[in-house]
């Protein structure tokens, strides 16, 4: 199948950026969407042009590295899945496809589609941790049996891949669907509730230092999670952070 | 731009004296400590931050040291770790099905095939149990059972079900528990963190490790770290295949960098091929996608029996549900009724690999074979039926049943085959080929994880010590996670006692100097270079040479014709490899063809060392030692020893040192899983 591309260059942070138009013929349907991106780019090596810059590593799903704003959606137009997991078989003959970084304030891009979430890591440093040192004296694993049903809310929240797709979804550009999964995987557990209180306060204070905007409950989030992390963490982080 | 080498090694393992099961403990009672008033006056370097490295450097900063990490990913929690599935082992015994750490350090060697230096491994069963409560304590959530205990499954190569595990995410919980535990050292200062920062070159004063050279990945400003030690953990070198289970950006660098300063590197040959993967489909193919050995506990293995069969699956006109049950070939089941669909990953590789060869292959290339879920999705509707005591006999409801008992274990993995295969496993059998996972050959290491460049120490996938010729599935993690909490914090103070009086490193020595200076002339050769090849051209050949020749199945002729191959393709890269962009910007293809010219003199030694070693064992075939069976032939009498190599200056002569392995507390016999 033959595309076209319009996709965002931009040289470096500082710098102007502007959408830029390629095709490529002859793509088979079967390729990841990012290995149609190799192909580009080995085009645009041979031909002695700088190639576009992408964040990706992985690529199957879970680094949470790989990001891109394709048709105007986080993660390209299918849901639960990664950029890295779309294939070309999605696409058509003949379409136009649109590529943007992930946009957001606390996004700053670096170049062309590659952005900085170095944000995502201060809200951790925040307070996204059990305080227990490495001493190999804890207590057994099996001292606290935690139920069924805990366990695997905390676990779908911490599934998380912390790409940054709720937050280039959201119209706000609000963290909250990935700082609410964290606050939740930790409050679901017994070993959370120590520190609980500080943590969604501290979390949340990081949020809001790093220029992410506020949640509207327009709910694109939860529609744009590849990993398909639930609204619901965002109530349990703001009745947390009531209660904190 | 060779530096010069100690010409003699005393190859000491260090391993200390006593009873096996006595040796960790007593070592750590007798080694030197440092006090937490000194911790605070030493720096030490991490570079790697999956489990290995991000455990250890929140450990050491917990200790007091004064950590510096860097990896070369946008952020510290998407190491490749995070990539791995299945599980973690741990010889907890809650199964109550006879687990020992005795056990799990008897399969761990015996998986091995006996290559690995045992009391290394005992020590790492011996920790295992930790581990897991260790993680628990962070909020790891692992799976657990409605009474609201810890699950166990089972993995390959083992009678017991030791294996813990999350979904089929396991890698990204652990990783993300000690991302967590890093975050907490970073906001109190005692880890500084360098994000998109690649290691290039190890310092190297008076003797001793003290510092590294980094370049920004996003300036390409070439930095000078210094500290009284470096710690590398920047995990295995599967991409040298060019197409393999790892991320993209996974890299030999660091440790081929410490080789070149005089860090022997040891059975660089031993490579895992992991049976279950996601086939090939074409050549613009980039990477390859891991189906998790937890899979082989649900679902059956085969081919047609008949090759017309086969054929007219691989044409199309038949799929695999026309194959009556008496027509199919349970080929694992069959060879292996012991362990049957849970032998160990090399023997299970080489059996789909010789029915595919054999001509029995089930898409289109010839190169895959089925692994099917239906008996597994009959028998858990059939369990749930019973249990809810609805109707047996109803197939469709107790299928229905099935999937989503089988959903619930696997979910995950099957939608990820879903999308890129665009079939439906729950319905149709998945298509799988052996594919390139993990490297155990690796760094040489001592008992004290440390290289033999004093104060240079190498943990995780990327030092050699414990997996020997042929990795179980599920220890990954349990080594990376061992060497990076419960090990190399202790054993690193045994080293750093000498250094409480010297003071900061000094950045401004000639040794940096020089360092800095190496490190940017090859970046501005590879600048300057005007080639008409891209980085990628040149990766792709030499992952297929090495795949040809140095993958599941290895021969005198063919290694020796694998040597020339590579040199000339080197030689050209050399000349002809085209580098876009400059130096001091962002520039991904100028990181890929420094992490390709490693990989080039890497795949040398690869070769070199498969030449060498005439035996197979593990993960190593060749061809010309096997028995009537087709089974792996070991050379006990000439070959129990790990073939470590010295740098010499040209890639093309390395030198072999050996260490014998030694097995006082295990009978060694040939490995057999029939």
């Amino acid at each position: 199948m033959d595309i076209k591309l319009k996709i965002w260059r931009q040289k470096n942070a500082t710098s102007k950026g502007k959408f830029e138009k390629y095709a490529l013929n002859e793509i088979n349907p079967e390729m990841s969407f990012l290995e149609m991106l190799d192909v580009l780019n080995e085009q645009l090596i041979s031909s002695g042009e700088s190639p576009v810059a992408f964040d990706h590593d992985c690529r199957e799903g879970i680094c949470g590295t790989c990001s891109l704003f394709i048709n105007g959606r986080a993660h390209g137009p299918d849901r639960f899945v990664t950029t890295c997991q779309l294939h070309m078989r999605r696409f058509k003959h003949g379409d136009t496809i649109t590529i943007e970084p992930f946009r957001a304030k606390a996004f700053p891009v670096i170049k062309d589609l590659v952005v900085d979430r170095a944000s995502f890591d201060r809200i951790q440093q925040s307070g996204g941790y059990i305080s227990v040192n490495t001493s190999g004296n804890t207590q057994d694993a099996n001292a606290i049996p935690i139920p069924k049903a805990d366990a695997d809310l905390s676990f779908e929240a911490a599934a998380c891949i912390g790409c940054g797709a709720c937050v280039a979804a959201c119209k706000n550009a609000s963290a909250m669907l990935f700082v609410s999964a964290k606050v939740s995987q930790y409050a679901l557990l017994p070993q959370g509730q120590v520190e609980s209180k500080r943590r969604v306060k501290n979390m949340v204070a990081q949020m809001d230092e790093e220029g992410f905007g506020n949640c509207t409950n327009t709910g694109a989030c939860e529609i744009e999670c590849p990993k398909g992390i639930s609204l619901e963490n965002i109530a349990r982080m703001n009745r947390e952070f009531i209660l904190g | 731009m060779s530096t010069a080498v100690k010409t003699e090694f005393q190859l000491s393992s260090g391993v200390p004296q006593g009873p096996l099961a006595e040796k960790w403990t007593s070592h750590k009672s007798k080694i030197r400590l440092v006090s937490p008033a000194n911790k605070l006056k030493i720096d030490v370097i991490v570079v790697g931050t999956g489990l290995a490295g991000g455990s250890a450097a929140a450990t050491l900063a917990e200790l007091g040291y004064n950590v510096k990490a860097f990896c070369f990913q946008d952020s510290a929690r998407r190491a490749h770790s995070i990539a791995a599935q299945g599980g973690i082992n741990a010889a907890k015994n809650y199964v109550g099905d006879g687990d020992s750490i005795y056990r799990l350090f008897y399969d761990t060697i015996k998986g091995g095939d006996y290559r690995a230096r045992e009391a290394n491994v005992y020590r790492l069963a011996e920790v295992s149990s930790n581990i897991i409560d260790q993680c628990v304590a962070q909020g790891v959530p692992f799976a657990r059972d409605y009474g609201g205990l810890l699950d166990n499954r089972s993995f390959g190569g083992v009678q017991v079900s030791r294996t813990f595990y999350a979904k089929g995410q396991t890698g990204q919980q652990l990783q993300l528990g000690c991302y967590s535990a890093l975050n907490r050292q970073i906001a109190r200062g005692k880890v500084k963190m360098y994000s998109r920062h690649e290691m290039m070159e190890l310092v190297i004063i008076d003797g001793k490790a003290r510092g590294i050279i980094a370049r920004d990945l996003i300036t390409g400003e070439i930095q000078r770290h210094s500290a009284h030690a470096v710690v590398i953990a920047s995990g295995g070198y599967g991409n040298v295949f060019y197409l393999s289970t790892n991320a993209m950006g996974s890299n030999v660098s660091a440790g081929w960098k410490i080789h070149k300063k005089g860090a022997l590197f040891a059975n660089p040959c031993f490579t895992q091929i992991h049976p279950t993967c996601i086939p090939v489909s074409g050549d613009y193919q980039s990477k390859l996608t891991l189906m998790s050995e937890s899979l082989r506990n649900d679902g059956r293995i085969w081919v047609p029996q008949q090759l017309e069969d086969a054929q007219a699956i691989r044409e199309g006109k038949k799929s695999p549900e026309d194959i009556p049950e008496n027509q199919r070939d349970y080929f694992l089941e069959r060879r292996y009724p012991a362990f049957g669909n849970l032998v160990p990953r090399d023997v299970a590789s080489r059996a789909a690999k010789e029915r595919c060869d054999a001509g029995y292959g089930v898409n289109v290339t010839g190169d895959a074979v089925f692994l099917d879920f239906q008996s597994a999705i009959e028998r858990y509707g059939r369990e749930q039926a019973h249990l809810q005591g609805s109707d047996e006999s109803n197939p469709e409801a107790t299928m229905k049943l099935g999937r989503e008992v089988v959903k619930a274990k696997y979910g995950n993995l099957f939608q990820m085959y879903e999308k890129i295969v665009d079939q439906n496993p729950y319905n149709t059998p998945m298509k799988i080929y052996p594919a390139v996972h993990y490297t155990m050959g690796g760094v040489w290491v001592d008992y004290n994880l440390m290289t033999t460049i004093p104060g240079c120490f190498c943990i995780g996938e990327a030092n050699f010590s414990d997996h020997g010729a042929n990795r179980l599935g599920a220890s990954a993690l349990m080594q990376g996670l061992a060497d990076g909490y419960f090990v190399l914090p202790y054993t690193i103070g045994d080293y750093l006692a000498d250094d409480i009086r010297t003071g900061p490193i000094s950045i401004d020595s000639k040794e940096f100097e020089k360092a800095e200076h190496q490190v940017k002339s090859q970046i501005d050769r590879l600048i300057k270079q005007n080639g008409t090849k891209s980085v990628d051209y040149f990766h792709k050949k030499l992952g297929r040479i090495i795949w040809d020749y140095c993958g599941m199945s290895r021969n005198e002729k063919g290694l020796k014709e694998a040597i020339e191959k590579i040199k000339e393709l080197y030689q050209e890269f050399q000349k002809n490899v085209f580098v876009p962009g400059r130096a001091n910007e962002y520039n991904e293809e100028l990181a890929k063809a420094c992490r390709v010219a490693d990989f080039f003199e890497l795949g040398l030694l690869m070769t070199i060392d498969a030449l060498d070693r005439t035996e197979s064992c593990g993960g190593h075939f060749r061809e010309e030692s096997q028995t009537p069976q087709g089974e792996a032939l070991r050379d006990d009498e000439n070959f129990m020893y790990v073939a470590t190599w010295e740098y010499t200056g040209k890639p093309n002569s390395p030198k072999l040192h050996k260490e014998d392995l030694i097995y006082h507390d295990i009978e060694v016999k040939s490995r057999s899983y029939k």
